[in-house]
């Protein structure tokens, strides 16, 4: 029983790490309707960033005062993710306007390539570290009740949380700022916002800006915990299943599915890998949205798909 | 001047419904033909068979086969790699477990295993759409991946997970040199491109074509999505099924599944958007423009440092490829987004009316 | 319609420039021994790829400061692969037909299909630590040379070190120990030797596949943590290591009772745990770090300090770093020892070369010599043994560097000769090769 419940917390505590980025996914799609697959992307190159600004900072400054170090990284990176999302925008995004969204999405693989690779040529492709602070030694919980207590990750948990308060940041940005009003303008009909003088081009900059802080995030919760690597990128692919059980234009499908994903993937892999040897976690996640979609084509809180002749 | 069509009058519904109307275009494309069936084998030396040409028959064929999904009929797939790997990893075991097997049918028999499957995969298309699809069709890439991986069966119990095959001959002809390869696989891309034409020019594809414009509208005017659909899926697997096997027997020799991974899926869906969506031509094109590009620019880029006198390193290099592979991407993107296919039609229209435009 | 144009001139462009770079990549040739280099320094595995690649070519570098082979100078060229096979295959046929002494592709995918490709080119095949297993048997396998050790060697070393530590084979009898491996032919390898074992001495092997390329490992450390191993072997590459590392940590599996293969046991794999990853053994493949060696000296004076350097400084001696170094060395000496019956001073072919490596007998006083002191011991191949040794120590890493821990070990032949011929003798059935006699090992 024990051990169940500590599957369940890891599940949900990865699946809280997953919605971090599936979140990305869902607001560059509710705003401009591009399925961004070069989210992964940007993951990686925010935390190439933070990774190494603050290495570099922490040089310049002596290495005395680590907290300045990256509060220094954390700033330029963001600024980084601007020009990133502000690049986007201008050179891709501007010219593609009404095209399918298979082109979009092809576009943002091309995106993906242009990232890596101007990732790893400004800021090298070894393995670099972020140190936030974060507590790397488990601890055991609830010993009495259970046999051997149940293992409780503060790193993750840390991350869950933090994770959760940009949930909410952003929730509320969304809901009670009158940027936020304008996003949702754009995300519900381009053109009726643009007739009531929403400005589109900037809104999309904000919105790209956004998931580029989003990203920036998730890559330093990632690249805290896993080292800032060129595998960071394939977290985006842990996330899609997230994305499309929970919808793809809901803010809230991207919590509960990454944590409906997170819980599924871990007790599949460690209740029902061991009989057919194991690794299955993966393609479990997307056979569980897949048997969502069955459910409701539009994911979980996606808006309803209505087709008219 | 010379691509005129003046003159040349259909008299008869057959010769109005042929695949080239216009007899340039037939003498072109059987002079292409012609040409890549004799005179290549003449001109050309062995890397350019084996690193270049090859590879590019190939995944041309996969490229036509997803094309007829996505360009056709409408549905994206991410995962066309897992049908090459099925094609791959069914045609390996018809090809061992049975003696005496013939290449061929064992290759064939392995692309309608891929189409079975195919038609499993493609069941949730019948409910689910778009994105939402693209995005689960990753499902039975990552589950073939694992399956290939974990069941020991399906590759014959070798400790390694690794298979090879080699030995290849038809009756009697062994297929060894990059020459015959080559042709082999030249002749699978040609049979089945025709085929894949008149597949679009029939009622089959019209139904794709319905369901791809408008899905709603075409079972309005009676057609069966879930005839259409698994259809195409069941066809779009056999051709990519094919070419996992020709992947895996004539290119590479010896295989793993990272050889179909989804970076595979990932590449055969650009091939087919960029070289143009509903275009038997265009998967060409695309298939071209993926496979040359990054090998091209990764001897072009060294040869141009070198040329400034600057050594680039090897690193530089690669990393200049990927930013300038993803910037012609979205260019072209940008520039076309009905792909190379229609830029190729635009440049037959220009040549019509040269050199008198107007 | 400009932006059109433009787009058509640019793809008319890029076609003509093609063909003329392939025109120009044919000729090139010289007086040289051509040295093919087989690299990633970029993707999801470049932080191991890179230390590697930069070792392989300081030697080739030290050797022609040093005069070259007999007086015959290395020319060498890189290609990246990006450890994609169908990149590495596309390199293969590039270099190849430069006049390629030998490849060494640095991945288990590559190899399988390069094993495949390399008898009808000609050109042998040095896989020093990684590879089929099976292709030690040099009489089926002629082109492959898997020097140094395979991952049969590792997989059985692994177990005697795990058998020494508990005091004595036989207290292995009921014991669990699990296998963290990355899932691919890569990691698949040591298997069965493992299995081979496990019904030796009586303990029971979990298998946790992880994978590629291994960022997600927390299930598996979960099943860890309920199934309480006695010991965890790492047979993974790249991220995987370190991430492996920081979940033992996370989970609160004693770092001490974790091996790891030689391809997990350098520092990009401990580096960024560092205290965390403390008390983790490693296998070494003869090697460890060795900033100390003279090899490494002779570097860092006679290419570095000249300004030709490839990697940083900081590396050379590095585990990865000497790993690549070693094997640019054992392809070294194959063409030299082939060069004492094909003509001192000339330039051998991949023919000529596979003869060197296949006659390959580098007693200690001539590594010593080489400045190989203290990092290697003799390797002497034949006919029937293409890997010349199976020497292996441990090492384990103390938060800040590797230091040796162990004494050597040697794979025990009795265990994996036979497993080593069945696999061999079932590849050559499966290919219709027969296998080569003694009388024919001679010519």
């Amino acid at each position: 029983m024990g051990f169940f419940i500590e599957t369940l917390i890891g599940g949900l505590m990865a699946g809280m790490l997953y919605s971090l980025v599936a979140l990305g996914f869902v607001l560059i799609f509710k705003a401009s309707g591009v399925f961004n697959f070069a989210q992964g992307a940007m993951v990686l190159f925010a935390a190439l960033a933070m990774a190494r600004f603050s290495s570099w900072a922490n040089a310049a400054l002596g290495g005395d005062s680590l907290f300045l170090a990256n509060l220094i990284a954390f700033v330029g990176a963001g600024m980084v993710m601007f020009i990133v999302a502000w690049v986007i925008e201008r050179l891709v995004l501007r010219n593609l306007v009404n095209q399918e969204g298979a082109t979009l999405l092809m576009a943002t693989l091309g995106i993906t390539y242009v990232l890596e690779g101007v990732g790893q040529t400004l800021f090298g492709s070894e393995i670099y570290n972020i140190d936030v602070g974060m507590p790397k030694d488990p601890v055991i919980m609830f010993e009495s009740l259970f046999e051997g207590g149940i293992l409780i990750n503060k790193e993750d948990f840390i991350a869950a949380l933090i994770a959760a308060i940009l949930v909410g940041v952003l929730t509320l940005f969304f809901q009670k700022t009158p940027i936020g009003r304008a996003l949702r303008a754009v995300a519900d009909d381009h053109q009726a916002a643009l007739s009531i003088g929403i400005p589109l081009n900037r809104i999309w900059v904000i919105v790209w800006c956004v998931a580029g802080v989003v990203a920036l995030v998730a890559g330093i919760i990632w690249g805290s915990k896993l080292g800032v690597q060129f595998s960071l990128a394939t977290v985006a692919m842990r996330a899609l299943p997230v994305v499309i059980l929970g919808g793809l234009t809901s803010v809230p499908g991207a919590i509960v599915g990454g944590l409906i994903i997170g819980v599924g993937e871990k007790l599949s892999e460690v209740y029902l890998g061991p009989y057919v040897g194991g690794g299955i976690e993966i393609w479990f996640a997307y056979m569980l949205a897949l048997v969502f979609l069955l459910f409701r084509p539009q994911g979980l809180f996606g808006e309803k798909i209505i087709d008219r002749v | 001047m010379i691509y005129r069509e003046n003159g040349q009058f259909k008299t008869s519904y057959t010769a109005d419904q042929q695949i080239f109307t216009i007899a340039q275009d037939k003498i072109f494309v059987l002079a292409v033909i012609a040409f890549a069936f004799i005179g290549i084998p003449f001109l050309v030396d062995e890397y350019l068979f084996r690193a270049i040409l090859i590879p590019f028959l190939i995944l041309a064929l996969a490229a036509l086969g997803v094309n007829l999904l996505v360009g056709y009929c409408g549905q994206i797939t991410l995962g066309a790699g897992a049908f090459m790997a099925i094609g791959a990893y069914a045609a390996y075991n018809f090809f061992i477990r049975i003696d005496g097997m013939p290449l061929i049918v064992a290759l064939l028999l392995g692309g309608l295993s891929s189409a079975g499957m195919g038609i499993l995969f493609g069941i949730p298309s019948l409910r689910v759409r778009g994105l939402y699809l693209a995005v689960a069709t990753l499902a039975a890439q990552f589950f073939c991946d694992w399956a290939f991986l974990r069941i020991q069966w399906f590759t014959n119990n070798s400790s390694s997970g690794s298979v090879s095959v080699s030995n290849l001959n038809v009756m009697g002809w062994s297929i060894e040199s990059p020459v015959e390869k080559y042709l082999f696989c030249l002749t699978f891309l040609v049979v089945f491109a025709l085929i894949a034409k008149n597949l679009t020019r029939a009622i089959i594809g019209r139904q794709w074509m319905a369901i791809r414009d408008m899905d709603v509208a075409a079972e309005v005017i009676g057609i069966r999505p879930m005839y259409a659909k698994l259809s195409a899926f069941a066809v779009s697997s056999f051709f990519v099924g094919v070419a996992g096997g020709l992947w895996g027997f004539v290119h590479l020799g010896s295989w793993e599944p990272a050889a179909f991974s989804v970076d595979r899926s990932f590449q055969l869906l650009f091939m087919v958007i960029i070289g143009g969506l509903g275009s038997i031509l265009g998967s060409f094109f695309g298939a071209a423009f993926i496979v040359i590009l990054p090998i091209f620019l990764n001897q072009f880029l060294p040869a141009l440092g070198s040329f400034f006198g600057i050594a680039i390193s090897t690193a530089a290099v690669s990393h200049a490829e990927l930013i300038i592979f993803g910037s012609l991407i979205v260019f072209f993107l940008i520039v076309e987004p009905h792909g190379l296919a229609r830029l190729w039609s635009i440049a037959k229209e220009k040549l019509r009316l040269w050199p008198f435009p107007h | 319609m400009k932006f059109r144009s433009l787009a058509l001139a640019a793809s008319i462009a890029a076609i003509g420039l093609t063909s003329t770079v392939a025109t120009t990549s044919a000729h090139a040739q010289a007086k040289e021994q051509f040295f093919p280099v087989i690299v990633y320094r970029t993707g999801a595995y470049a932080a191991n790829g890179g230390p590697w690649a930069n070792g392989y070519v300081d030697y080739l570098k030290l050797v022609n400061a040093k005069g070259g082979i007999n007086g015959v100078k290395l020319s060498f060229e890189e290609c990246e692969t990006g450890y994609a096979t169908d990149r590495g295959v596309e390199c293969y046929e590039r270099l190849k037909g430069k006049g390629a002494t030998v490849f060494q592709p640095l991945s288990t995918g590559i190899t399988f299909a390069l094993t495949e490709k390399a008898p009808v080119d000609k050109i042998p095949l040095i896989t020093a630590g990684y590879g089929r297993s099976e292709s030690q048997n040099g009489a089926v396998f002629s082109w492959n040379f898997p020097l140094l050790g395979t991952y049969w060697v590792g997989a059985d070393v692994a177990i005697q070190h795990i058998g020494k530590l508990a005091g004595g084979l036989d207290k292995l009898n009921g014991k669990k120990i699990a296998l963290v491996y990355h899932d691919s032919p890569y990691g698949k390898e040591p298997i069965p030797a493992l299995q081979e074992r496990a019904k030796m001495h009586g303990f029971e092997l979990q298998l946790l596949p992880v994978a590629h390329p291994g960022v997600e490992q927390k299930a598996t450390w979960l099943q860890i943590r309920q199934s309480k191993p006695d010991n965890v072997l790492l047979w993974g590459w790249g991220v995987m290591n370190s991430t492996a590392l920081k979940e033992a940590q996370a989970t609160g599996y004693p770092r001490e009772k974790m091996i790891g293969i030689w391809w997990a046991g350098a520092e990009p794999d401990v580096k960024d745990v560092g205290a965390g990853a403390k008390g983790y053994s490693a296998l070494t493949l003869q090697h460890g770090a060795e900033p100390g060696s003279k090899v490494a000296k002779d570097v860092l004076e006679l290419v570095h300090a000249k300004g030709q350097g490839t990697g940083p400084k900081e590396e050379v001696g590095s585990v990865l770093y000497m790993r690549g170094l070693i094997s640019a060395m054992l392809g070294v000496e194959g063409v030299r020892k082939a060069q004492e019956r094909y003509g001192k001073g000339k330039v051998m072919t991949g023919e000529q070369t596979r003869w060197g490596l296949e006659n390959l007998n580098l007693e200690q006083k001539t590594l010593d010599g080489m400045g190989f002191a203290g990092v290697m011991r003799p390797v002497q191949t034949s006919c029937l043994d293409h890997m010349g040794s199976s020497w292996v120590r441990v090492h384990t890493w103390d938060g800040a560097k590797w230091g040796f821990s162990s004494d050597w070990y040697q794979s025990d032949e009795k265990v994996l000769r036979p497993m080593v011929m069945l696999a061999s003798g079932k590849y050559a059935e499966e290919k219709k090769i027969t296998p080569r006699t003694p009388e024919q090992c001679k010519q």
